[in-house]
């Protein structure tokens, strides 16, 4: 007679990684890409190791360089950022809570969706002319559409009972969707706040590319023009540090306004 | 106070079989005090009455009057629905004063009232929970909770204790029945459990199916507490044998169909 212990094939699931493992990818990517950028056999013009990038990047910060072109990029995708997500937010609650908007909106706002948002900008720069406005309108639509439809599909997932019991305490239409819709489809409206920043990073440096004379997008198509490729490198890391800490402040408000899920 | 439920029809259009007359005039009154307890075979139309005396769906015939109200205003109805549906957004003590916010009772008013509804469910120590971090019996306690702390004319349980395994809910039944001794509010119950239905009630309203209409109503006659106990429970099991009887042919019938509701 045999004997085989029975063993948990499941146990994978489970599997935790330990916190080191993080740090040590991050290190190792940056250690390899300085290696490769010291080699002879690639020049340090067409990939500046991290080291370079780095004193470039304290230089410009110390010049003040740095500093005015991110301010004029943040005050941009601020602007932007805020007036998509506030349109976003009440067009989608207002389509998902209302029949007559729903049928109205929908099929233009699906049909205007598709459109990839960079294809209107010089439409946009022709009506509103190449300032700072063209460049907001154009982040704010790019952040309008994501949030609009996440927050109506947030909408039209809230379960019917939380309404029916709502009503069944006479709560009014008003009183519906301030306690009932609003709070239902935060979780999807983040959702939506989410993709919209990296779209917002996106428009944000095309709008600057094709016409502005500060922001990191028009620092970094500067220095490639000079060929600098080390003082646009530092504009690229900018923008990646940028939207690591975009995404985490987004993700911080949120643990504070949904404190109920898990 | 009474209830009159007065030629209660309802009919709605089913993809597979056409139009469904699913209750068929039904006339009842509820007096104030009672518990009556509706039971019935699946797709016997129980829920929907339920629904239509909450105001929350239209009967497509008759009519559901609140008689003998001591002032001139709506009757106040609270409802306990069988998947409790707390907003997973609000504390248990926030889920229970939403009915009192809406009412627009004043702030003293409404702490007093969460405090003591609070304690009567037992669910002191949890009001800043949120409902994920309950129990199922724990959550329908704040349901039952919420509904009662409107202090209602009228009561209406639909399934409540459905959702919940069979050990919490012999808890719960015995629980209700102290909640309510302490409050007497008028209640009109839902439940296919017919155990459930002699332990509870007062009258009991036997539903048939298709069309829904009342085969039989049956007073309960037997003391409120420790029915199904000791001298009681030969009578507790002749109402529970004869309301089987009356049903058993709907139940096979519903359980061929696969009908729900």
């Amino acid at each position: 007679m045999t004997r085989r212990e029975v063993v948990n094939r499941f146990a994978f699931m489970e599997d935790k990684a330990a916190s080191w493992v993080p740090w040590v990818s991050i290190c190792t990517l940056l250690l390899v890409w300085e290696a490769v950028s010291r080699s002879p056999w690639v020049s340090a013009l067409y990939l500046p190791p991290p080291s370079a990038i780095v004193a470039a990047g304290v230089d410009m910060a110390v010049s003040g360089e740095l500093w005015t072109n991110l301010m004029a990029s943040m005050g941009r995708i601020a602007a932007g950022y805020a007036l998509g997500s506030i349109v976003g937010v009440l067009i989608g609650l207002a389509l998902g809570f209302s029949a007559i908007a729903e049928a109205a909106g929908n099929p233009i706002l699906y049909s205007l969706y598709p459109v990839p948002k960079i294809a209107l900008l010089p439409l946009i720069i022709l009506w509103l002319g190449i300032g700072e406005v063209s460049k907001i309108t154009i982040i704010t639509l790019g952040v309008f559409f994501p949030v609009a439809i996440n927050t109506y599909a947030g909408v039209k997932n809230i379960d019917p009972l939380f309404v029916k019991v709502a009503v069944s305490f006479r709560a009014n239409r008003l009183g519906v969707l301030r306690k009932v819709v609003l709070p239902g489809a935060l979780p999807m409206i983040f959702a939506g706040l989410k993709l919209a920043a990296g779209t917002s990073l996106l428009l944000l440096v095309a709008a600057e590319m094709i016409a502005a004379k500060e922001g990191i997008g028009a620092l970094i198509l500067h220095y490639g023009d000079l060929m600098l490729t080390t003082k646009l490198m530092v504009g690229v890391v900018v923008l990646s540090l940028l939207g690591v800490l975009f995404n985490q402040a987004i993700h911080a408000i949120e643990q504070r306004v949904i404190p109920w899920k898990q | 106070m009474q209830i009159l439920i007065d030629g209660v029809s309802k009919s709605y259009m089913d993809s597979k079989q056409g139009a469904v007359l699913a209750l068929d005039k039904i006339s009842l009154t509820i007096s104030e005090n009672e518990f009556v307890v509706l039971v019935g075979p699946s797709g016997c139309g129980k829920s929907t009455l339920l629904n239509i005396v909450g105001g929350l769906l239209s009967p497509s015939g008759g009519h559901v009057f609140v008689e003998g109200l001591p002032e001139e205003r709506d009757p106040a109805i609270g409802v306990v629905f069988q998947d409790v549906g707390l907003f997973p957004w609000r504390t248990v003590a926030d889920n229970i004063a939403f009915g009192l916010e809406e009412l627009g009772v004043a702030q003293p008013e409404k702490q007093a009232r969460l405090a003591r509804y609070i304690k009567m469910v037992g669910l002191e120590g949890f009001e800043h929970a949120y409902p994920h971090q309950l129990s199922g019996g724990m959550r329908q306690r704040a349901g039952i909770a919420r509904a009662l702390s409107i202090q209602p004319d009228l009561l209406l349980m639909d399934e409540p204790f459905s959702a919940l395994d069979a050990q919490t809910r012999t808890l719960m039944q015995e629980e209700l029945l102290r909640i309510w001794q302490a409050t007497r509010v008028t209640t009109l119950y839902v439940t296919h459990n017919i155990q459930e239905a002699v332990y509870l009630a007062d009258r009991v309203v036997v539903l048939s199916r298709r069309p829904g209409r009342i085969a039989s109503i049956l007073p309960i006659e037997l003391p409120k507490f420790s029915r199904d106990k000791g001298e009681n429970l030969p009578a507790f099991n002749r109402y529970a044998e004869e309301i089987w009887n009356l049903i058993r042919d709907d139940a096979q019938q519903a359980l061929l169909e696969g009908a729900d509701g």
